[in-house]
């Protein structure tokens, strides 16, 4: 492969009308990596992926492509290949028909096209099904097919829109597996969209959150998972226990929150938000419920809130506790399974305790609804 | 109790209303078999294949027919290319337009035929003479006439059935073959076309009939080339002979000949689907006759093969059976039965003349003279052989 390309998303904004649909979205992707969106459906990144794919063109903002402006380039002139979330296999072309469509248009002989075929094929792990049509194969098959479909157009980068989302769990979770060993093995930049976190976290070398249009936040998994940038990226990415209060104090990177509920907490102040916090202020404070334990020893860092139980759980690799929060959100704490016995503590106030390292405060705002 | 009662209901309803839709088509078959000069099925006379024959030896029917195959063909183009583009442009045209749109593209539907007829002739004559060409330019021939009056209507026919297929296009498969690198005429050619294949074969199979049956629109334009429909029409205004009933059975043949074996491939491809994706075909064995594969469960496939075994039963015997004799039979036998009517009335008048002619006071002269005046025309005609030949023939 050729010197990896990456895209370039300059203030992109794009509107149907009088609605924004992407506002002033400023993304720089490596060439080679893999690349996710990840937000709630409806928050615009089908937008994002066909404006580079350029099916729709920029309201304003620049898309560029291994450095080149891509203002006025037709989709079929782009080094991109998209993989549309329904598939969109043509229905009347056998399998390595569609696979080898790219060659057909330009006038790749029959024979050399089958052969091209059968290595796409083998690749996506469909070895001896190029007769077929497409209604005769099962959701993970199609799936292949439009991957390798779009892969004998020998993109540069490759636009995949939600593509999993049509199959099963189980199926969801291996084809997760077989995305990222294909991105390895034929080293093009991928840019995945989907709404699920767990693809988001488990594939990507770097993910942006979107909320509405806008994108709240870029990062690695562990970035966006550890040290989320807003209120909606701390909700949407995996559970999170928030407790809202006022700032009391300001010490370092850290922040002393009273809450309305759980007395005061201390947090630490995320990363994209040092600063941005002052005495007095509203803030939340994010505890992850794998980050909250019983009180036990004093030991060092640690610090604790005090809440109702309401409810207890057993979950197999975990025990869950459900406990009185404010705002009507309950605070959920997961205990992991070690074989201990659990001792129910329903109807009691218990102390937890957690570090401050994971206890992330950040100005109040919107949250991800769920 | 009821439910049995209604149920014969529903039976004897569909009896009716199929003896209804068929009933003429049957009677109508029946009469080109008829050796009978009026189309007729009931005194069923000689079985003769004549009808055919002198169908075939008619110049000006063979001739509109030729004609009307002309014209269905250039029908059957221009209205397919205009249905099909105006079928995309409607799926393409601003929203708020569509509606309009739609409304004109199909006003020519629910235009009388004779309107659109006078107005294709009127409005190419002016620009006949607009552009100052003389009777014989080709904008006031007949065939050019008689395409381009035809498709006006029929355009939007092949139309309905365009848009009825694209609403079922996925956008998204032009959108995934051109960003795979194909330009917009070969999206149109290799995506586009072949998913439109269906629509288009029923289009040009509707236009082609619709241009085949036409007349009102016709009548205005054809000039030089009369269409079957035409020729047959001022046939009919002679009188009819079976020669029409015999061309009437050759097209319905021919559509249900066409129609069982369009079935039958359409079947016969699905069996191929499903065998293809793995579903067990359950065909039927133990004791009964095993039929070859295309037949299992594809009665129209059965059905078309009846028909064309028939077809060649039939103009076998056609080439070898000679009804003259039947007829000469015929003819003999009306000949007898006329001669004993006569006959008959002869004696009855003899009876009535010896019996009460002395005791009743009329004049012996004027009371024969009475009755046979009434039956007279019967009387002289009978012996002149003339009118037999009408009778038997
Ligand atoms: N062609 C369009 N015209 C008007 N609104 C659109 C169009 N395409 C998308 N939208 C709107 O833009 C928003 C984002 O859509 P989309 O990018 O498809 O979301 P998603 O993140 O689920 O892929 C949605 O509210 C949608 O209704
Ligand atoms: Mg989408």
């Amino acid at each position: 492969m050729n010197a990896w390309v990456g895209v370039e998303l300059e203030n992109l904004s794009i509107r149907f009308g009088d609605f924004v649909a992407v506002r002033d979205a400023n993304v720089n992707i490596r060439g080679g990596d893999f690349f996710s969106f990840l937000g709630p459906s409806g928050c615009g990144k089908t937008t994002i992926l066909r404006a580079v794919s350029g099916f729709l063109a920029p309201s304003s903002g620049n898309i560029l492509i291994g450095g080149k402006n891509m203002k006025g380039v037709g989709p079929n002139k782009r080094p991109t290949a998209l993989i549309f979330q329904n598939l969109a296999l043509f229905p009347l072309m056998k399998v390595w028909e569609n696979i080898t469509f790219s060659m057909e248009i330009r006038g790749a002989r029959a024979a050399e096209r089958r052969k091209r075929a059968d290595e796409l094929l083998e690749m996506v792990a469909l070895t001896g099904q190029g007769d077929k049509l497409p209604a005769e194969l099962s959701g993970g098959q199609k799936q292949r097919v439009a991957i390798a479909r779009a892969l004998c157009a020998e993109p540069h980068v490759l636009l995949l829109d939600e593509p999993l989302s049509a199959l099963d769990l189980k199926l969801r979770q291996h084809m997760r597996t077989e995305l990222r060993e294909i991105q390895k093995q034929v080293g093009i930049t991928f840019i995945y969209i989907t709404h699920d976190q767990g693809e988001a976290l488990t594939m990507s070398d770097s993910i942006a959150v979107m909320r509405a249009g806008v994108i709240d936040q870029i990062g690695n998994g562990r970035a966006i998972y550890n040290d989320p940038a807003t209120p909606f990226a701390a909700s949407f990415v995996g559970e999170n226990n928030v407790f809202r209060g006022k700032v009391v104090q300001i010490i370092g990177h850290e922040a002393l929150i009273r809450t309305n509920r759980s007395g005061e907490i201390r947090a630490r102040i995320s990363t994209a938000n040092l600063g941005k916090l002052q005495q007095g202020d509203s803030a939340m404070v994010f505890i992850r419920p794998e980050a909250l334990d019983m009180a036990g020893a004093d030991l060092e860092g640690d610090h604790y809130v005090s809440a109702r139980v309401t409810n207890e759980e057993f979950e197999g690799d975990v025990f869950n506790i459900f406990m009185e929060g404010d705002g009507g959100k309950e605070i959920k704490v997961s205990l992991p399974n070690r074989g201990q016995s659990f001792e129910s503590h329903k109807g009691r106030t218990v102390t937890l305790r957690y570090d401050v390292k994971n206890a992330v405060a950040m100005p109040a705002g919107i949250l991800a609804t769920e | 109790m009821s439910q049995l009662g209604s149920r014969i209901g529903v039976q004897i309803y569909l009896v009716i209303f199929f003896a209804y839709l068929l009933g003429p088509l049957v009677i109508m078959s029946v009469t080109a078999f008829n050796s009978s000069s009026f189309p007729s099925a009931m005194p069923w006379e000689c079985l003769t294949f004549d009808w055919f024959r002198s169908l075939l030896q008619d110049s000006r029917i063979m001739n509109g027919i030729r004609n009307s195959i002309l014209i269905g063909a250039g029908t059957v183009v221009l209205s397919v290319l205009m249905g099909l583009s105006g079928a995309l442009v409607l799926m393409r045209i601003w929203p708020r337009l569509r509606a309009t749109y739609y409304t004109i593209v199909i006003a020519p539907i629910l235009i009388p035929g004779v309107v659109l007829g006078i107005s294709t002739l009127v409005f190419w004559d002016r620009i006949n003479r607009l552009l100052g060409l003389g009777p014989g330019s080709v904008l006031s021939n007949g065939l050019f006439l008689t395409i381009l009056g035809q498709s006006t209507f029929i355009a939007s026919y092949c139309m309905l059935v365009m848009v009825a297929r694209l609403q079922r296009y996925d956008e998204t498969l032009s959108e995934a073959a051109l960003d795979l690198g194909a330009t917009p005429a070969q999206v149109f050619r290799k995506i586009l076309l072949p998913f439109m294949r269906p629509a288009i074969v029923t289009a040009a199979v509707l236009a082609f009939l619709a241009s085949f049956e036409n007349y009102n629109t016709t009548t205005f334009i054809f000039g030089e080339y009369p269409t079957l429909t035409i020729e047959l029409s001022q046939k009919v205004r002679y009188g009819v002979t079976p020669a029409v009933s015999a061309l009437a059975f050759i097209i319905v043949a021919l559509t249900i000949f066409i129609a069982l074996a369009n079935e039958a491939i359409r079947r016969r491809r699905e069996l191929v689907a499903a065998v293809r994706s793995g579903a067990s075909v359950t065909v039927a064995a133990g004791g009964r006759v095993t039929l070859p594969r295309i037949f299992s469960g594809n009665i129209s496939a059965v059905l078309v093969v009846a028909m064309a075994m028939g077809t060649i039963v039939m103009i076998g015997t056609a080439s070898v059976y000679r009804p003259d004799q039947c007829i000469a039979d015929l003819r003999q036998e009306k000949q007898l039965a006329a001669q004993k009517r006569a006959e008959e009335l002869r004696r009855q008048r003899d009876a009535k003349t010896g019996g009460t002619g002395e005791n009743v006071g009329i004049d012996p002269v004027t009371s024969p003279a009475a009755p046979p005046r009434s039956q007279g025309g019967g009387f002289e005609t009978v012996f002149d052989p003339g009118v037999l030949q009408e009778l038997g023939n």
